[in-house]
């Protein structure tokens, strides 16, 4: 019995232990949080003092008002769900084309798309950005958009799951020889939702977050997303008379994934830890 | 004329090696896999070997010119001392954060393992900060390492110490930046160990404590074993990530101060798009790839001889 109790005890203190670090582990965030409403020349003088007045909403109106925020959530937002929506249109079709049917040369051409995988994205920036001069599509949303699409992690990704799915749902539509492409459609696309799903956020996040594809191919701000257009602001940081300024930014900027991140938490958990593993 | 055309069929069936379906359809399958390994070739393949033939030649971007200079930019490399400091952080760096992150994920896996809403709050926490983007990031850290103002300095001066600017100093400044790089990815190991744990089969445990166990000979002989192949793919995903640090020291330090925290990925940057010296910074593009190649090799390595014993 007493064993039992000091187990519980020992638990208990090890809840207390780690709820005091997850404590100290947001303070940056509330400290940014609350300094956010506070207006910038009291910041100059103070920035410990969080939870009595002055408040303001200032900083937050100057955004809305002055600054190109709303239009680099505009980019991004343009950017991103159509890097989602393309990706799983072509990774859904290939991972299904490698898992699922038979033509000349599967085995090798599926080889050389995880060769693939170890590619670093840095490794190709200086080539793809004279490619992309040439062509025009520097400061554009195809520009932004077409390198994400090559990535051959989402068609591993689809082909695995593909793959994990019982061969005799599609035989018996083989057999009254029902085109592939309406298999594919009918039968086989509505069994993979939850891999879209996966694979929709996962690519939807790193695409939202990206940063150094951005930084080399959107050079004018009115094409920069929004994790470009923050970095853009804190260049001048040096002259922080802004500091609640800057602050109301960081928070203006997380704040919408991060609400996002938590009524999807499970998912979102799932699609980054998930596609880990895999 | 019927028995020709049977004999045309069946040399055209083994060719494709069709199998019993009809050949046509076999054809039509590459079109699944035709849109996608078009991109590949086009942006993926093509760039990577442009990227090398780029590194063997000089680029004059006024008069659009290339030179073939063969291994000169890599023997410029290393002859540079900027880029062997940089070489020199990369490893350094990683060396600050992968442990760290694989030993405070385990640590946070293991307090967290837990059914309830405590833990599913304290989960959260530590994983949240896995979704912002590095620029959100990097400008809550800058604010909290702000000299004068930053919370760091808040905190320093109320615990009555002298307060320390690391940004700014050659030793902190990449420790700096490695523990806003923890705070910022500590979520996805501690997810990756969790899973690990929660496959551990409960029987186990209690065979342990039937036999009167502790708790600490139970993780010991039970826990640490069952997650020493999540233990190795944490540790290979942590060095490959942190291999490529980029924005946080671009956004905080720009390298500095004096080189102290310029890794890899921002010399190739700086010396592609800041000098644009194109053949330069694509020949240590193609080091930063062959270091990625020989440290995977090696980790797999090791991994599947262990995975032997």
């Amino acid at each position: 019995m007493t064993k039992i109790a000091g187990k519980q005890f020992g638990d208990r203190i090890v809840l207390a232990c780690v709820t005091i670090f997850a404590l100290v582990w947001i303070t940056p965030l509330i400290w940014v949080f609350m300094l956010s409403f506070k207006p910038n020349d009291f910041l100059m003088a103070h920035t410990n003092i969080l939870f009595s007045p002055p408040f303001t909403l200032k900083n937050y109106n100057d955004i809305l008002g002055t600054s190109a925020v709303s239009g680099w959530i505009v980019n991004s937002l343009i950017v991103s769900i159509a890097t989602t929506f393309l990706t799983l249109i072509v990774a859904s079709l290939a991972g299904y084309g490698f898992a699922r049917t038979e033509f000349r040369g599967k085995s090798i051409l599926f080889i050389l798309v995880l060769a693939g995988l170890a590619v670093p994205e840095q490794a190709i920036v200086i080539p793809l950005h004279r490619m992309f001069a040439d062509l025009d599509l520097h400061n554009t949303y195809g520009g932004l958009i077409l390198p994400r699409l090559a990535a051959p992690f989402s068609v591993y990704l689809m082909t695995q799951y593909f793959k994990a799915i019982p061969k005799d749902i599609e035989e018996a539509a083989l057999l009254d020889s029902t085109p592939r492409w309406k298999i594919f459609l009918r039968v086989v696309l509505p069994l993979s939702i939850p891999a879209q799903a996966t694979l929709g956020i996962f690519t939807f996040l790193n695409s939202w977050n990206d940063y150094l594809w951005p930084l080399i191919s959107a050079s004018k701000p009115e094409m920069y997303t929004l994790t470009l257009g923050l970095a853009a602001t804190q260049t001048n940081f040096a002259q922080s008379e802004g500091l609640g300024y800057l602050m109301s930014q960081a928070v203006f900027a997380g704040l919408p994934i991060f609400i996002l991140y938590l009524f999807f938490q499970k998912h979102i958990v799932t699609a980054v830890a998930g596609t880990t593993v895999r | 004329m019927a028995n020709n055309n049977s004999v045309f069929r069946s040399f055209w069936l083994r060719w494709f090696a069709c199998g019993a379906s009809n050949c046509t359809r076999h054809w039509g399958n590459t079109f699944f896999v035709l849109p996608y390994l078009s991109l590949y070739v086009w942006l993926l393949i093509v760039p990577v070997f442009t990227g090398l033939w780029l590194s063997f030649n000089e680029i004059d971007l006024l008069a659009g010119d290339i030179t073939f200079v063969g291994l000169e930019n890599y023997v410029n490399l290393i002859h540079d001392e900027i880029f062997r400091g940089a070489v020199w952080n990369t490893f350094y760096f990683v060396l600050l954060s992968a442990p760290v992150f694989v030993v405070l994920g385990l640590l946070l896996a293991l307090a967290l393992n837990r059914p309830g809403k405590a833990g599913a709050v304290l989960r959260a926490i530590f994983f949240g900060s896995s979704v912002l983007s590095v620029t959100i990031v990097t400008l809550v850290w800058r604010l909290v390492y702000l000299p004068d103002r930053g919370l760091l300095f808040n905190v320093m001066t109320s615990m009555g110490l002298e307060p320390i600017v690391p940004l700014l100093s050659a030793s902190l400044a990449l420790p700096a930046v490695a523990l806003t790089t923890v705070w910022w990815g500590v979520g996805l190991p501690m997810m990756l160990f969790l899973s690990a744990l929660q496959q551990i089969p409960e029987e186990l445990y209690e065979a342990a404590a039937m036999d009167n166990a502790t708790r600490w000979r139970s993780f010991w002989s039970i826990t640490l074993p069952s997650i020493k192949r999540t233990a190795a793919l944490v540790t290979t995903i942590e060095v490959i990530l942190q291999f490529q640090i980029f924005g946080q020291v671009q956004l905080m330090t720009l390298g500095g101060p004096d080189n102290a925290s310029r890794p890899l990925v921002l010399f190739i940057y700086e010396a592609g798009f800041r000098q644009w010296a194109l053949g330069y910074s694509a020949a240590a593009a193609q080091v930063l790839f062959a270091l990625m190649l020989i440290g995977v090799t090696v980790q797999a390595w090791i991994s599947r001889r262990s995975h032997a014993d």
